[in-house]
């Protein structure tokens, strides 16, 4: 059978989502922004909640999201886009609002606005993107930055006596009772993929319920400011990022 | 003989040759063109068609959402 024969509309097994817009991504080559933008648009078309989506988007390189994913979107100051969603979801307790954050944005200058909506357990969904790494403003060291991990802030490596100890945010808001669901994923394979999608699907499904804060953190890679190929860091994300940040499900209630 | 029997489309002018799905690929059907793209970048393509079984593991992990996959089913001889 020729190729030809196959490529056609009744034999379709993937495409891109109808949610992603056309525009082409403004992220570098192999950045994992582009795979958990696809993965939430997905969930929002099997959900069929395009009309009712509400995004906040944070400072950081995803904070153009709005470009990408064809839903009402809000530009929050750095680190309030859990403030914003609070607002926005109590305003309007039929929307699904969600907050996209990178590690700078929410372990950072937003370390008090995440832990206190999730303690109040605002009925939100926060998708937290961690690749420990001040990405946008050129590869500066975060609270989520691993110990030794060389930054153009910190050459020689992280050292725990001057800058403290990486922070694991997910454990951290694990431990509120405002938070109903609390997972670490990835998204380097496809199999990984899929089990995110789970998670941020069932995240979704939360809100139906009103159970809470939702809380998604995916360990992901930085080619550009970790000075690896996209194969490289995914390759030194699962031996250095993995052992520290262990993937699975914190919290399920 | 294979049951299935896949293809993959890439929007040539989209993709930014992050090698992802070639890494991600079962079957080692896609590759990186020798040739490059209106940016520049060396494009994912199928190096050997034969091989696709239509998993969808590629469009699963593209950043950049260039890939469409088909898929069918052989009949047995």
């Amino acid at each position: 059978m020729e190729v030809k024969d196959i490529i056609k509309e009744e034999n379709l097994a993937y495409k891109k989502t109808k949610v992603l817009t056309d525009n082409e991504m403004h992220y570098c080559p192999g950045c994992t922004h582009g795979v958990v933008h696809k993965v939430i648009a997905e969930v929002i078309e099997e959900k069929d909640i395009q009309e009712n989506t509400i995004g906040i988007s944070p400072v950081g390189c995803s904070v153009l999201a709005y470009n990408y994913l064809h839903i009402d979107w809000q530009e929050a100051a750095h680190g309030r886009a859990p403030a914003l969603a609070t607002a926005t979801s109590r305003l309007m307790p039929d929307k699904y609002v969600f907050t996209y954050q990178g590690d700078g944005d929410l372990a950072s200058i937003g370390a008090a606005e995440i832990i206190h909506a999730c303690n109040r357990g605002e009925n939100i969904v926060v998708i937290f993107i961690n690749n420990g790494i001040y990405g946008m403003t050129g590869g500066q060291m975060a609270p989520t930055t691993l110990e030794g991990m060389p930054t153009s802030t910190s050459p020689y490596g992280r050292d725990i006596k001057l800058s403290g100890h990486p922070l694991k945010m997910t454990e951290l808001v694990a431990n509120l009772p405002g938070t109903t669901f609390v997972a670490r994923h990835s998204a380097e394979t496809a199999g990984a993929v899929r089990k995110l999608k789970k998670a941020i699907r069932k995240a979704f499904d939360n809100i139906d319920e009103k159970k809470g804060t939702s809380f998604i953190e995916v360990v992901s890679t930085c080619s550009s400011g970790w000075k690896l190929t996209p194969e490289a860091s995914n390759t030194w994300m699962k031996e250095n990022m993995f052992p520290f940040y262990p993937l699975g499900i914190i919290k399920d209630e | 003989m294979a049951k299935v029997k896949g293809a993959v489309v890439v929007d040539i002018e989209k993709c930014k040759g992050c090698n992802l799905c070639v890494v991600e690929c079962p079957t080692d059907t896609l590759a990186l063109s020798p040739n490059v793209n209106g940016k520049g970048y060396n494009y994912a393509y199928m190096e050997s068609p034969d091989a696709c079984i239509g998993c969808s593991n590629c469009g699963l992990v593209c950043p950049d959402s260039v890939i469409t996959v088909y898929k069918v089913k052989l009949q047995q001889a």
